[in-house]
């Protein structure tokens, strides 16, 4: 039989669960994108950014990989510390590499944010349920790395507390960013990975 | 490890080895602990002007070097072996975007290992790795441990190649069971 616990409402039970349009969201948190050099995971988050950016060559989207974009954000955080690095991932992806929390954790550089964008599904592979739709925190879990700068942004009216974290700098900030599924960005990506990695470090490397 | 139970002359080639890749800009070093890499290890931790990470699993230094080299940095991962099964998929970053990638993996899993949970990954590591793209150099000898170094730097930094130098367990030993 495929039967399966249902969580209804896991953690604070007053919070709303995945209501925020993602495509007012993700904007309002990031604010002046301009201000970081930021690391998009495949997927939904690849969108948002690419979309958000205009295709800047300030973001490095990944279109595979799955389970790369915040250790990739620690290396870039700790080879530039003059540069604020930004993070922006799906739940599925950081579900699949929790262990890097802990190692960010433990690095804790005051350079690195990390945004998880949390719709509650695996949207690009049939949409089917990811754990936090059943139970589990990835706030809590972040805090449980060691990261100790977090925030669970699910009304707008918490937007204002989450931007404000992610320009903290006084250690590795997170900032879990809960969505309603339904509502996803139109954009195409540029899939070429070894050409937005030339386009990115020809921008750093020349600015700098 | 002294110099007195130094067998092999581990500790003189492992410092000339870090030293080669300080030489080189190397300043981040991942690494999931292990014995055969302990002095690599214990350098980086000891050094302030470059980054040692201890990681959860060997794939997340592959993430890790590859946003390194966004920023014009140079890192190297070590690891044992077994961890390269861990590292597969995530090749995928380096061979298709074209990071470059320096791993040094220590060996097991070969001649005369006695724990026979270690062969099937020990014995994997060249296929598995040569099917993702990187590049094996293999090291039985003390002597060609620089040499070796220095081809696989200018490989992957000056070439942009995934390049792995694998330490075999001729030159650290084989554990004893």
């Amino acid at each position: 039989m495929n039967s399966r616990p249902t969580v209804q409402d896991p953690g604070n039970t007053a919070a709303p669960r995945f209501v925020l349009d993602r495509r007012k969201a993700v904007p309002a948190l990031i604010g002046r994108h301009e201000d970081f050099l930021h690391i998009a995971g495949l997927a939904g988050t690849a969108y948002d950014l690419t979309a958000l950016t205009k295709h800047g060559k300030h973001c490095y989207a990944l279109g595979g990989a799955m389970g790369a974009a915040c250790m990739m954000g620690l290396g870039l955080a700790l080879a530039r510390p003059d540069k604020r690095v930004l993070v922006t991932t799906g739940d599925g992806e950081l579900l699949m590499s929790l262990g890097a929390l802990a190692t960010i954790g433990v690095m804790n550089p005051p350079n690195l944010s990390i945004i998880c964008v949390d719709n509650g599904h695996y949207g690009e592979t049939g949409n089917q349920e990811t754990h936090t739709n059943r139970g589990v925190d990835l706030e809590r879990i972040a805090q449980g790395a060691g990261i100790r700068l977090t925030h669970t942004v699910a009304t707008e009216a918490q937007i204002a507390q989450g931007a404000r974290i992610l320009r903290v700098g006084k250690g590795t900030a997170f900032v879990l960013l809960r969505v309603n599924p339904n509502d996803n960005i139109e954009v195409k990506l540029n899939l070429d990975g070894a050409a937005c990695r030339e386009a990115f470090r020809t921008a750093l490397l020349r600015e700098s | 490890m002294d110099r007195k139970t130094d067998v092999g002359g581990a500790r003189t080639w492992q410092d000339a080895l870090y030293e080669q890749l300080r030489r080189n800009n190397v300043t981040q070093f991942a690494y999931v602990p292990d014995a055969g890499h302990s002095i690599l290890i214990d350098r980086s931790l000891a050094d302030p002007d470059v980054h040692a990470v201890v990681l959860t699993s060997e794939q997340e230094g592959v993430a890790m070097l590859a946003g390194a080299d966004l920023a014009g940095a140079r890192g190297v991962l070590l690891m044992q072996s077994s961890g390269t099964g861990n590292c597969i998929n995530m090749l995928s970053l380096i061979k298709g975007s074209r990071f470059p990638f320096l791993t040094l993996i220590t060996m097991r899993g070969e001649y005369g290992e006695g724990n026979p949970w270690q062969y099937p990954m020990g014995q994997a590591v060249e296929p598995v790795l040569k099917a993702m793209g990187v590049i094996c150099v293999h090291i039985d000898r003390p002597e060609d441990v620089l040499p070796s170094i220095n081809a696989a730097m200018t490989m992957a930094f000056q070439s942009g190649q995934a390049v792995a130098v694998l330490l075999g367990q001729k030159l650290i030993g084989a554990k004893k069971f």
